[in-house]
């Protein structure tokens, strides 16, 4: 299965944060602190595997992969194919790239809630439900106008936000 | 405190206002999250959803990003969740996804809601998921899945999807170890995938598969390794590593693979990439051998010499864990393989140093013929001053020093020795390894005495002294006096040619030993720490006692027969005794086996002894190899107040030893008997080759090319020395020792062709292997030692060894053999000759078992004694 989805930025930074099994705010920071110790000395045009098991224990593996200003991290075990893991990192970015034009490190940080839907619709509970970016596409859309359905029946505006910026 | 107004929901922050304002840092973070946090704890207790639900959802980012804790909110989660809007209901379910688990109080709530929100999905989804499911069921517990193996197969013939196949692909790796009958049928199939598929993902899964499942079917591993060339030859580092993965699999049972692409893997060894740089040496060491570990040995310290510190200590750590495999199988030429481990320490970025010193010590104690070598390696360690200020090198020249004060009689200069190890910069050292060195100090100083009463003696008797024949020389006559005093006279005759002591040692150098004792240990009587004062004030305390005997008498001329010097004599003597006795390794159940005496209260009463002792702190000790400091320290006063004592006593406590070894033999581990080694072996310490690290990797190819191919060397240069190893033990006496089974059956099958061969008797194992090298079995011979039959009294030697002994006198190195059974060897073969066994004083790991077990008494030695310990 899939322990853990991380995206941190070239800082360290987190933008995303799932683990598949539960574990303490504390030591999921940990995690993401000695992951990216390990990724920031390593140099491009190297593989994109890491020795995980130092940090997550025996049968952990880690690929991933790096788009401009941001890390995508995968940990899984032996239960998936390492190639097949690196694929799924691609038709994540892919699929953000579709939903944000061009995605940048921004998009990720402002839009926290949809970053997780189209997650949830290509890992759930740490296994792998689609893989194919255009079906994923077409499940957040659906995801999205459900949820503006049920919000448009809001009649008092939600935030002092949306009165601003009226 | 009254509930959230409107007021606070109608300005309440969205997640947006929270990420913009962390992003602004008007404040700091940490005071902008904290006031968030605050907020959010008052709004997530409004009755309206809409506000709980943003409140839960700021609450779900500032715990998945900042980490701060989410667990307070448990309850709110669920109430979010009754909320018939789907945008709520989302925004719960991520936040019970990112702070519920097993312990957490409200968990059985959720199910209600689950069952009344789970909505279908397509069908991929389901398949994929089940599959998924099932792949990870079947690694923990594959047989009770072989029922569905039918269903599986259909989705291996069928699926386009390779996802799913991989997954398959999964479960049969698990599977089809289990049922023969299983792996047969699905071979086909995956090697049709192999063959058609054009993504690497799937042709990789096929490819582990096959090396790890169905290792078996020599097509299909012959298909799977030409695609793991096709990936080792790949442009992408990603599929370069794989291969590389794989291969290992596979090595385990078809090394002919590794071999095929040698040339790749020993390239991969100067990549970039410190993954690929790791997984290929690891597939090098794989490929060592017997034949050709010297070579590759050689080349890989050159290339750690170059190497990254990392990268480096990788390199020599997976040398020492391979080479020192299974109780050195691979070693043949243990020579070269000390003076190996001294190179390896002195390269700049060795941080092995601990695994350095536990092999060094463990071979010196295992190999008895590498003894002159350790010595020698020892000293080159001992005596540069430069490598004292290495911390990392401080365990290995602990060992160093301890080797050269237990092998001293190798030493071709002990004079020399003595001023190494005492040398200004020692105070460099920690003190547990300082009192290492003195000790040391105190072996040699003891025996430089001896040697020196022992050149005097053949003076005097010499009509000529100046004449002294070149042959007789110091160690000689150490060693005959030893024999003397040990095999009370019986056996004593005088070898020829043994290792000389180049410096000779004269009363002038043995004046200016004493002063260089009282100069450099004088200033540490006063240590604070226990060891080093200890050892300081023995070594310190013998001088004293010796000094004015030895010089007087040497005034004097040949006066000293008398007096003082007679007196001096008994206690150098006496020293000598008490540390030229081996105390071989123990095995580490021996304890174990001795009947606990009736009477004996172990545990009464010791319960008071702890709150005493409790807050004393314990000494520590020195290392792992030397057993505990206090049992030593206790055997050196204990030999101090021995000294007192009357002359006939001076030997009590080797006799003792030696009794208690004849009773107790079987719990001794038989120190191992030396083979004729003839000196002709390439000398390991070639002047290391200086190009670059891609000369270095040219040179692994070339030697791949030279020696890695798998090729039987149908003459072994010279025998592979006897290894002593303790066969049963389970757990390791020292760091270095694996057990195998594998090893064990081996050895038991040539200890068969040993006991079955006519002209070969069971000989003792701890005498006279050494005077026959079994040519019949050569290089290979693992001898096994057994401790019961080194206790049979009657040895007889068969005719031939004579003939096969090798001349080894004529080399200048030449090997020490202790005790008359040498002599007996030359004399006659045919002789029936009694092996006595010596034991004495030995500053070892096991002192502690040894006096724990030591008996008062003192039986015969029987005859048969039942190998429970094999």
């Amino acid at each position: 299965m899939i322990k853990a989805v991380m995206v941190m930025n070239t800082q360290g930074k987190p933008r995303l944060a799932k683990f598949y099994e539960y574990l303490p705010p504390e030591k999921q920071q940990e995690l993401i602190r000695s992951v990216f110790a390990v990724l920031c000395s390593r140099a491009e045009n190297v593989s994109n595997f890491i020795q995980a098991e130092s940090i997550f224990g025996p049968d952990s593996r880690l690929v991933y992969k790096h788009f401009a200003t941001l890390y995508f991290v995968l940990v899984f075990d032996s239960s998936e194919n390492e190639l097949a893991v690196l694929d799924l990192i691609q038709v994540f970015v892919e699929t953000l790239d579709k939903c944000f034009k061009n995605v940048c490190e921004l998009d990720i940080v402002f839009n926290y809630s949809k970053i997780h839907t189209i997650l949830d619709e290509i890992i759930f509970g740490g296994q792998v439900l689609e893989t194919s970016s255009t079906e994923v596409m077409k499940a957040v859309e659906e995801i999205s106008k459900l949820e503006a359905a049920s919000n448009s029946i809001t009649l008092i505006p939600k935030s002092a936000s949306g009165w601003r910026n009226r | 405190m009254s509930g959230p107004s409107l007021m606070d929901s109608l300005f309440q922050r969205t997640l947006e206002d929270i990420i913009k304002g962390l992003r602004h840092q008007l404040i700091g973070e940490q005071a902008f999250i904290s006031k968030a946090l605050e907020e959010i704890r008052k709004e997530i207790k409004s009755t309206d959803l809409s506000t709980k639900s943003t409140a839960l959802l700021k609450l779900s980012y500032l715990s998945s990003l900042h980490f701060h804790d989410m667990s307070f909110a448990s309850f709110h989660a669920l109430e979010v969740l009754s909320s018939p809007r789907f945008s709520h209901k989302k925004i719960a379910y991520h936040a019970i996804s990112l702070s519920f688990h097993d312990s957490t109080p409200v968990l059985l709530l959720i199910t209600n809601h689950l069952r009344k929100d789970l909505s279908s999905t397509n069908e991929f989804e389901i398949l994929s998921a089940v599959v998924g499911v099932f792949c990870e069921l079947a690694s923990k517990d594959p047989r009770s899945y072989l029922p569905l193996a039918p269903e599986f197969y259909k989705i291996l013939v069928d699926s386009k999807n390779n996802w799913v196949l991989i997954k398959v692909l999964k479960i049969f790796a698990k599977l089809a170890p289990l049922e023969p009958r299983l792996a047969k049928r699905v071979v086909e199939p995956i090697c049709d995938h192999m063959r058609r598929t054009g993504a690497k993902s799937l042709l990789f899964e096929c490819v582990r598969t096959v090396v790890t499942s169905l290792s078996d079917y020599d097509s299909a591993v012959r298909l799977a390794v030409g695609k793991v060339r096709e990936f080792l030859v790949d442009e992408d580092p990603n599929l370069k590593y794989l291969g590389l993965q794989a291969l290992s699999i596979v090595a385990s049972k078809h090394l002919w693979a590794v071999s095929e692409n040698k040339e790749i893997v020993i390239k991969s060894l100067s990549d970039a990439d410190p993954n690929i740089k790791i997984e290929s040496l690891r597939l090098v060491m794989a490929m060592v051998s017997e034949d050709n570990v010297p070579e590759i040995s050689r080349v890989l310290v050159n290339y750690a010499i170059k190497s990254d510190p990392e990268f480096c200590n990788e390199i020599l750590g997976s040398i020492l864990s391979t080479c020192s495999r299974n109780v050195y199988e691979i070693i043949v030429d243990f020579d070269w393989y000390v003076s190996l481990l001294g190179e390896m320490s002195r390269i700049p970025h060795c941080q092995k140093g601990e695994e350095i010193e536990n092999q060094l010590i463990d071979i010196g104690m295992r190999v008895k013929d590498v003894r002159p070598e350790l010595a020698r390696v020892s000293r080159d360690l001992l005596i540069d001053p430069a490598l004292l200020g290495n911390p990392f090198l401080h365990r290995v020249l602990s060992a160093s020093a301890w080797a050269s004060g237990e092998y001293v009689e190798f030493s071709r200069n002990p004079l020399e020795l003595m001023e190494a190890l005492l040398q200004p910069r020692t105070s460099l050292l920690p003190p547990s390894i300082r009192a290492i060195y003195i000790q040391s100090a105190f072996k040699v100083l003891a025996f430089c005495l001896r040697t020196y009463l022992m050149l005097r003696g053949t003076a005097a008797s010499s009509t000529c002294p100046d004449n002294l024949p070149s042959g007789v020389s110091a160690s000689m006559s150490y060693e005959s006096f030893d024999d003397l005093s040990v095999e009370n006279g019986g056996d004593v005759t005088v070898t020829h040619g043994q290792p000389s002591t180049s410096a000779s040692i004269t009363d002038e150098s043995i004046g200016n030993l004493f002063n260089l004792v009282e100069l450099t240990l004088g200033p540490l009587l006063g240590s604070h720490d226990v060891e080093v004062e200890e050892r300081a004030r023995n070594v310190v305390g013998f001088v004293d006692m010796t000094k004015l005997g030895l010089l007087n008498a040497s005034a004097q001329e040949e006066k000293d027969i008398e007096g003082k010097g007679v007196e001096a004599s008994k206690t150098i003597k006496l020293m000598c005794d008490a540390f030229t006795k081996e105390l071989g390794p123990v095995s580490i159940s021996a304890q174990g086996k001795v009947p606990l005496p009736d009477g004996l209260e172990l545990k009464e009463n010791l319960g008071d002894l702890e709150m005493i002792c409790g807050d004393i702190e314990q000494p520590s000790s020195n290392s792992v190899s030397f057993g505990s400091s206090y049992e030593e320290k206790v055997d050196v006063s204990f030999s101090n107040l021995q000294i007192k004592e009357d002359s006939e006593q001076s030997n009590e406590s080797t006799s003792l030893l030696a009794e208690h070894r004849k009773r107790h033999g079987l719990y001794y581990l038989s120190t191992g008997q030396s083979e004729t080694i003839s000196n002709d072996y390439p000398p390991a310490n070639d002047p290391m080759s200086q190009g670059n690290i891609n000369d270095n990797a040219d040179d692994l190819v070339k030697l791949a090319e030279d020696s890695l191919i798998p090729k039987k060397k149908l003459n072994h240069v010279k025998p592979r020395p006897v290894v002593v190893k303790l066969d049963e033990m389970d757990e390791k006496p020292f760091a270095t020792k694996k057990c195998d089974p594998k090893d064990d059956s081996l050895s038991g099958a040539v200890w068969d062709i040993l006991l079955g061969s006519e002209d070969m008797v069971p000989t003792s194992s701890r005498s006279n292997l050494s005077d026959k090298p079994s040519n019949k079995i050569k290089g290979k011979e693992k001898q096994r030692t057994e401790p019961h039959l080194e206790s049979k009294e009657n040895l007889v030697e068969d005719g031939n060894s004579s003939s096969r002994r090798r001349k080894h006198r004529s080399h200048g190195k030449e090997r020490r053999h202790k005790s008359p059974r040498k002599k007996n060897a030359e004399e006659g073969e045919d002789s029936v000759q009694k092996v006595k066994e010596k034991r004495s004083h030995r500053h070892g790991r096991h002192k502690s078992r040894q006096r724990a077990d030591e008996p008062l008494n003192v039986t015969p030695q029987t005859p048969v004694i039942p190998d429970f310990l094999l």
